[in-house]
């Protein structure tokens, strides 16, 4: 049966979603995504360099025929400059997808999410597919939602930390009130940690620094895959229930 | 005034603001002849005049000025 992710129509392939940051070089970036098996990769929208136009573009190693691109508004601190990148990413794209950001604070990369509902309610009225990267807060999921997101992408811990899946109640709560698809938006550290979001019944996840900053990204990025396979499987699967005392699983019948 | 040659037109700069640098494009009349002039093949960037995009259809006619601050972006890799 077909488990696709599907979003305003669009179907996704994979619930691995990955970043193209980082990576050592444009080769390196190419391999790991085969690897992954995503068939969703965020970009970023930066200028071109004018001075040396030698330099190689990230869509010559990424066939925009064979990848959904989901250009993100990263670096952008205003609801004006969140909206000035997402309408230009729109025009040097082929799709109305963003992953909108705005973000509220250097340190932590966190979201300044009234910045964030009024960038996503701007932007999905422009007949933009919204996705926008949130905190674990589940009352804010739902004004996203009312907003007109298409997917509520929050995070698991912050941008580029590894910390894992820190809020798991929140994310639960979030996706019993959300009726979009939930996609789990940074914080993954490795494989167990995108298993565990996947477990919680979450859409999809999104994932670069783990994948990219790994000692061998190829090999994490195949790790990830199997993670995000394994996590969707197990939670279709229904788990048992936690008991603190044992059930012996042989039974006592027939012992001498 | 005279009317400056038409072999001479060739040779008049016009100043402007090119990603962030100032820029003495050679033949810059419109954006399509801008990108030309950088190398810059049109398919995957998105160009801004003043704040306002221009779209992709619209390059070959929008008129550039002295002073325009144009911007031209395209993707790079982020998460």
């Amino acid at each position: 049966m077909n488990d696709n992710l599907i979003i305003r129509g669009i179907e996704f392939r994979s619930r691995l979603w990955v970043g193209t940051g980082k990576y050592k070089n444009f080769d390196e970036t190419r391999m790991a995504i085969e690897a992954s098996g995503a068939d969703v990769v965020t970009v970023a929208v930066r200028r071109v360099n004018i001075i040396d136009r030698k330099s190689e573009n990230l869509l010559d190693y990424i066939d925009p025929g064979k990848y959904k691109i989901l250009p993100n508004t990263a670096g952008c601190y205003t609801v004006e400059d969140a909206l000035r990148y997402a309408r230009l990413a729109r025009e040097a794209g082929i799709s109305d997808l963003i992953k909108l950001e705005v973000i509220g604070d250097e340190k932590t990369l966190f979201p300044d999410t009234l910045g964030l509902l009024k960038a996503t309610e701007i932007l999905a009225k422009e007949g933009f597919i919204v996705l926008p990267y949130t905190n674990d807060d589940p009352i804010m999921a739902k004004r996203l939602e009312g907003a007109g997101a298409a997917a509520i992408m929050p995070l698991g811990a912050p941008i580029g930390s590894g910390l894992g899946i820190r809020n798991p109640y929140n994310l639960k709560i979030i996706l019993e009130t959300v009726k979009l698809p939930i996609i789990v938006d940074a914080g993954v550290g490795t494989a167990s940690d995108a298993a565990i979001a996947m477990e919680l019944g979450c859409d999809a996840v999104l994932i670069n620094t783990a994948i990219a900053g790994a000692k061998d990204p190829i090999a994490m990025a195949g790790a990830m895959k199997h993670a995000v396979i394994a996590g969707r499987l197990a939670y279709k699967a229904g788990r048992i229930p936690k008991k603190l005392y044992a059930t012996a699983s042989t039974p006592f019948e027939g012992m001498l | 005034m005279d009317r400056i040659p038409s072999g001479m037109r060739f040779f008049v700069f016009m100043k402007l603001i090119v990603n962030g640098e100032f820029f003495e494009a050679s033949n810059a009349g419109t954006i399509t002849d801008l990108l030309n002039e950088i190398n810059i093949a049109p398919g995957q960037v998105a160009v801004e005049v003043n704040l306002s995009i221009i779209r992709k259809a619209d390059h070959s006619t929008f008129r550039l000025h002295e002073g325009d601050k144009v911007e031209i972006v395209n993707f790079v890799g982020g998460g």
